[in-house]
């Protein structure tokens, strides 16, 4: 068929155009604007070129909450995914008691970030938390406001009590996919237990679980509310990750300059493991084809 | 190897079936041979899987007992039944090569690996997949995929029977005559017990020596594809068999003369009083046309369908529609008002089950 060239037709992709400039392009490119100035208050600023870069890049601050961040993400990741994919294969199949887990498991997810960081709070106090008491009753202490140790195993507690129903949702709905057959015909090869998962729910479930670990490695990788409201990113900087540290930068100190630069490079590695993620996955699916 | 019981077998998917309609197989009693080739046939949803299920202890029967010679397996689960199935669409290990994937069942059995390997080459060679062997099952076509789901079957050679859940279903037509060609040539070699599902009735009657016809839970016959052909034990068999199926017309039978519609139709017997729905039956083979001096039923053709080696005439008659099968040598059609039968090819129904002349009416009728 003949294409009809009509440049005209450029006019009906202006309205996303300007939507897109507009949330997304501009106030970025603003953000651009501060990390190549500095001022010295007054509104006027002065060029700086590539200094804020320079300077967040030898800052040993950006550095250990990055390594701080990539620890937690790897931590809430190794136990959340093989977690979830536990409590997908007991959930039951099908009936009645398939959606009261359904729905029960998907509890977590709907409370709002700053409340599960309260409840976590409150929970672990040791006067009045039923968690920190009872823990202090068999005699061990809970204190993340003192012992940086129990402010990182509650802030990764917490992210696991949260975002581990995702994970099992998403594996779920991948094992729901699975035809009956294929569990009869295992059951006919004599096929482990083991067999079963490795050859058949796995493969299966290995989509819908990239997904799941992108999701959750993002979310995790940009999380600030929670750990904020929990443990205030201490004791010390014990539980600063990357956006604490760039809120107290830029909100707290109003570095503009340094934060906006941390911001950009922040976006940057963000965009680099999403381009990762992309490529493994439509790698995996062009093998699928062959 | 052994030969298959069913005992009052019957299954229902409801936990405390009350009526009979509520099972999904009617209570049974027959006995597969020990070699046997078996077609299961009969329309969709008629309970053909749910038997083969039975038989493999995928499903647990409701009331009965399942019996492997003289072992009683009703009980027992599926892996202790040594049982080979394949299925409707093709289930591989996708992760697996096409070799792991046909030598998966040996290897969970423990078999070594030089025993393995030679199966494995045979098997694949006999689906005419060696080439692949080292491939991924994954991004295989979907009668490739099939080929191997029927090559894990028959990779074991100890397997009490290899049951087959309309297995062609997804293939090529013309790679289906060949695997059909090949597994009746793998069960004359090998001697498995056969059995296989399917609706299609060319499939059963060139797979099977025994063609089993199940409706709505039963199994109405279990003959020879030339019983089924010639003496249909059902009104299901008489119309599901052939194409086209059996004629039937509702009768009232007097001794050897079936009227049906107002017209007289010799029978070849002498029937007693039957109760209920009874029914006449011929196959459109042995329906002639007349010019009524003969008798007959009284016909308008509505039209000809020339099907190649034979046409096939539909006529409209006050007993419903007519199929009859003209061969070559058939007189022209001008003229001709009425369709006779041939009084040796009838069968008589009562509420659908065939009835047996209670005396020969050759000499009596004279």
């Amino acid at each position: 068929m003949e294409k009809t060239v009509n440049q005209k037709a450029w006019f009906l992709v202006l309205p996303v155009f300007l939507l897109v400039a507009f949330s997304a392009v501009i106030p970025l490119m603003t953000v651009v604007n501060y990390s190549v100035q500095d001022t010295f208050g007054d509104n006027a600023f002065f060029w700086a070129g590539l200094e804020w870069f320079e300077e967040m890049l030898s800052s040993d601050r950006l550095w250990s909450a990055l390594g701080r961040q990539v620890i937690f993400s790897a931590t809430i990741l190794v136990i959340e995914v093989p977690l979830g994919i536990i409590i997908a294969l007991n959930m039951p199949k099908k009936g009645g008691w398939s959606s009261f887990c359904l729905v029960m498991i998907a509890l977590p997810l709907l409370i709002p970030w700053n409340v599960v960081g309260t409840i976590w709070q409150l929970f672990s106090r040791m006067d009045i938390g039923l968690l920190g008491s009872a823990l202090l009753a068999m005699g061990v202490e809970v204190n993340p406001g003192k012992d940086p140790v129990a402010a990182w195993v509650l802030v990764v507690v917490m992210d696991v009590w949260h975002w581990t129903s995702l994970v099992a949702l998403l594996c779920y709905a991948g094992l729901q996919s699975i035809p009956q057959a294929y569990y009869q015909a295992a059951r006919i090869d004599q096929a482990s237990r083991w067999s079963v998962f490795r050859y058949i729910e796995l493969p299966k479930m290995g989509g819908v679980l990239l997904i799941a670990i992108l999701l959750r490695f993002m979310d995790s990788f940009m999380i600030y509310t929670e750990p904020f409201v929990l443990t205030g990113g201490g004791p010390g900087s014990a539980t600063t990750f990357l956006s604490i540290d760039l809120v107290k930068m830029a909100v707290g100190q109003f570095d503009l300059g340094p934060a906006a630069a941390f911001s950009i490079m922040y976006f940057l590695v963000i965009l680099l493991v999403c381009w990762v993620f992309y490529t493994v996955m439509t790698t995996l699916d062009k093998q699928e084809e062959r | 190897m052994a030969k298959i019981t069913l005992s009052n077998l019957a299954h229902s998917y409801i936990s405390t079936p009350s009526q009979e309609s509520h099972f999904a197989l009617k209570e049974m009693n027959h006995v597969w041979q020990d070699g046997g080739a078996y077609a299961l046939l009969g329309a969709s949803g008629c309970g053909k899987t749910t038997l083969l299920n039975v038989i493999s202890g995928l499903i647990r029967p409701s009331q009965g007992r399942v019996l492997f010679g003289e072992r009683d397996v009703t009980n027992a689960p599926t892996a202790e039944r040594n049982i080979a199935q394949v299925f409707q669409f093709p289930v591989v290990y996708d992760t697996m090569t096409v070799r792991e994937n046909l030598a998966f069942p040996l290897r969970n059995r423990g078999m070594d690996a030089a025993y393995i390997a030679a199966r494995v080459d045979k098997i694949a060679q006999m689906i005419g997949m060696e080439a692949n062997l080292a491939r991924k099952a994954r991004g295989l076509t979907a009668d490739a995929k099939q080929k191997i789901s029927l090559g894990r079957g028959m990779v074991r050679e100890d397997v009490n029977a290899i049951l087959f859940d309309e297995p062609l279903t997804v293939i090529d037509p013309h790679m289906k005559w060949e695997l059909r060609t090949q597994l009746k040539q793998l069960h004359r070699q090998f001697g498995h017990t056969m059995i296989y599902v399917t609706h299609d009735q060319t499939e059963a009657l060139t797979c099977a020596d025994k063609v089993v016809v199940m409706h709505e839970g039963r199994v109405v016959q279990m003959g020879t594809p030339q019983d089924l052909f010639e003496r249909p034990e059902h009104t299901f068999v008489g119309y599901f068999i052939g194409s086209p199926g059996m004629n039937l017309m509702p009768a009232r039978i007097e001794g050897n003369v079936a009227h049906v519609a107002g017209a007289r139709v010799a029978l070849s017997g002498f029937y007693g009083a039957l109760q209920g729905q009874v029914q006449i039956g011929i196959r459109p083979e042995f329906v002639s046309l007349g010019d009524g001096r003969t008798g007959g039923l009284p016909a308008r053709i509505r039209r000809i369908e020339d099907v190649g080696r034979h046409r096939i005439l539909r006529a409209e008659t006050p007993a419903g529609e007519i199929s009859a099968i003209l061969s070559e040598t058939a007189p022209p059609l001008a003229g001709m008002t009425h369709l006779t039968f041939d009084p040796a090819r009838i069968s008589v129904f009562a509420d659908d089950w065939r009835q047996s002349p209670s005396g020969s009416a050759v000499g009596k009728a004279a």
